[in-house]
């Protein structure tokens, strides 16, 4: 049973025992570095790490979410991250991937949680349903808020993973009727990284893994709480097609010649501008694409509301509660016409009822025009 | 009514125009260019990418024009500590009993356009009105919320700490498309106060003949005598009229 597994054993040599070779580890220590920005230098201090490190117990709790991080992490570049680091060494509990269930799977996880208190590794998938105490969302008979409460306590970090764990994905949309929470707004004392992305690209939540057992402590993260390495830039900033969009050549429609030609999808609603994430560098499905270089904008999966911000495929300032098709520009240019109008009825308004005080100047004004001596 | 002398006072010292009229050039500027970047024209063009900039070129002029309205701002703020009284800080907020007197004489005589029963001269502003002084605040405010959700927007494209001071903004309101969406709302009172900034410039100075217009060129507002006797106003340095307009003195209107 998982919780039987001899932790003592390092990852090197798990890895080894797998059946990979001392090269295939190397190679995998050197794509994982640079994945996760570290310099060639480094890959001999992941390597050590990885030969010296006992393994990290970890937890993956599955709430409101629909696993595609799971799918996405399994589904990463190197078969090292799956078959090692996800599926046969680290993981102690997770009902997707873990061969015991029921009330043995229960078992694993409860034995992990007191053998290795303050050590393991929680990592969430999913956002925690708050209305109607939990009921919405509820494993072994009890609910996700209990769950993750109970394995917060004695974890060492907290990982959430994707945009459900992290900002409520879709179903914490507008009207968000489970009141989908995501993970911090929980649990409020333990470390928490952020993982954005419907789904995180595999290749980051590695590295991110990765860096907890090479450094021994968490990656650099931003005010929001990502980890900087894949979120600081936006997809904008390294998208192939950003030399389009500097020199104004849009596509106007998805049919047009411009997109054929690759031009910017900006006007389309690509909403790469606005979205932290590392799509334009790492890629998905082991480098091949991302949205935008198969001709579709990004949605900004990874951005909090992606859901309610507007359409996909239009950009626009969106306004809530003003009607969908309404823009702010249209509101603008209605409210810029109304106030001229009643600048204009003023005007006239303020000739009239200042007639008097206007009659009596210009008659002045008059008089002392003749009295002027030239 | 009587026939008035006024005398010619100088309002607006020159940082003041300055800062109106670089004020006007940026918000101008910034207004049209962001208009673009947030909805940039069709143009079909079998140019190479490699071969056109414009809208990198319009992204620039934005940028830099921020620059230039923030440091103006700035300024402009400097000088509210050490410019005359009618540039003072403190004649923009109504703190005296006067100031709110004031609110209610231009909202009952130049919004409502009723008539004051009695004549005071003290209701006709020399400086700012009490009423224009807060527009001016509220707009503040607004050249604030820019500044900050501009830099916000801006500041993970630049490696200037000045910028990076705006960086906490993003996160703050949810991410860049709330961000974006308040710069691109804000950018519309703009265009609201500018409409009835103007319009309420030429109502004075048709209305009261005093120069409210060419005031902001020349600095000069007139003030008719009696004004003076009351307020203490002749203890303030008086540009004598250049000689080819000796009717400026004492030039008798309404």
């Amino acid at each position: 049973m998982a919780f039987e597994r001899n932790t003592q054993e390092t990852y090197y040599e798990s890895i080894i025992r797998q059946g990979y070779s001392r090269r295939d580890f190397m190679k995998f220590s050197t794509y994982i570095a640079a994945y996760m920005g570290l310099e060639t230098s480094a890959i001999g201090q992941v390597a050590k790490s990885l030969e010296t490190t006992h393994r990290i117990p970890v937890i993956w709790e599955h709430y409101q979410e629909c696993t595609c991080c799971s799918e996405s992490f399994i589904r990463s570049d190197h078969p090292i991250v799956a078959d090692i680091i996800l599926d046969k060494i680290s993981l102690d509990y997770t009902l997707t991937l873990m061969a015991a269930s029921g009330h043995q799977a229960e078992a694993a996880k409860h034995a992990t949680m007191e053998k290795y208190k303050g050590e393991y590794i929680l990592c969430v998938e999913g956002s925690v349903p708050m209305g109607d105490d939990g009921n919405y969302c509820c494993i072994a008979g009890r609910s996700a808020k209990d769950l993750l409460i109970e394995a917060a306590e004695g974890a060492k970090a907290i990982i959430a993973w994707g945009s459900c764990a992290c900002n409520g994905c879709v179903q914490a949309a507008y009207p968000n009727p489970t009141q989908a929470t995501p993970i911090d707004k929980i649990i409020k004392n333990k470390p928490i990284i952020k993982v954005p992305g419907c789904p995180p690209i595999g290749e980051v939540m590695a590295g991110i893994i990765v860096h907890l057992i090479t450094f021994d402590r968490l990656p650099e993260l931003d005010n929001i709480g990502r980890p900087k390495a894949f979120y600081a830039k936006r997809v904008h900033d390294s998208c192939y097609r950003r030399p389009y969009y500097d020199a104004g050549l849009f596509a106007e429609t998805f049919d047009d010649q411009n997109a054929k030609e690759g031009y910017c999808l900006y006007k389309v609603g690509c909403k790469g501008p606005m979205t932290y994430n590392s799509c334009g560098t790492i890629r998905w499905n082991n480098g091949v694409s991302f949205p935008i270089q198969s001709g579709h904008g990004c949605i900004g999966c990874s951005e909090e509301d992606f859901w309610d911000n507007g359409p996909f495929y239009e950009r626009m300032t969106g306004l809530a509660g003003f009607g969908i098709e309404s823009s702010a520009d249209t509101i603008g240019k209605v409210a810029a016409g109304v106030l001229a109008g009643g600048l204009a009825a003023h005007a006239i308004a303020a000739n009239i009822s200042k007639r008097k005080e206007l009659r009596d100047s210009i008659r002045t004004a008059r008089e002392n025009e003749k009295k002027f001596e030239s | 009514m009587s026939s008035k002398n006024y005398k010619r006072v100088y309002v607006w010292e020159l940082p003041v125009r300055i800062f109106h009229w670089i004020n006007v050039l940026c918000i101008t500027v910034l207004a049209v260019t962001g208009f673009i970047i947030a909805d940039p024209p069709a143009i079909l063009s079998g140019a190479e990418a490699s071969e056109s900039y414009w809208f990198g070129t319009v992204r620039v002029i934005h940028f830099g024009a921020a620059y230039i309205f923030f440091f103006n701002m700035i300024l402009r703020i400097y000088w509210s500590f050490v410019g005359n009284r009618f540039a003072h800080w403190k004649s923009f907020l109504p703190f005296s009993r006067e100031m709110r007197k004031n609110i209610k004489h231009v909202l009952k005589v130049d919004i409502m356009l009723q008539h004051d029963k009695t004549h005071d001269v003290r209701n006709i502003s020399v400086g700012h009105n009490s009423v224009a002084a807060l527009s001016y605040v509220a707009l503040f405010v607004v050249a604030l919320v820019q500044v900050f959700t501009g830099f916000g927007l801006y500041s993970d494209m630049s490696g200037w700490w000045l910028p990076d001071l705006f960086a906490w903004v993003v996160p703050l309101l949810g991410g860049d498309f709330m961000v974006r969406t308040i710069h691109h709302v804000a950018t519309w009172v703009f265009i609201f106060f500018t409409l009835v900034h103007v319009y309420l410039v030429f109502y004075h100075d048709w209305l009261e003949g005093r120069g409210e217009v060419s005031s902001m060129f020349g600095g000069y507002k007139f003030v008719s005598e009696e004004r003076f006797r009351k307020e203490g106003l002749a203890d303030m340095p008086q540009k004598t009229p250049p000689a080819e307009a000796p009717k400026a003195e004492t030039n008798p209107a309404t």
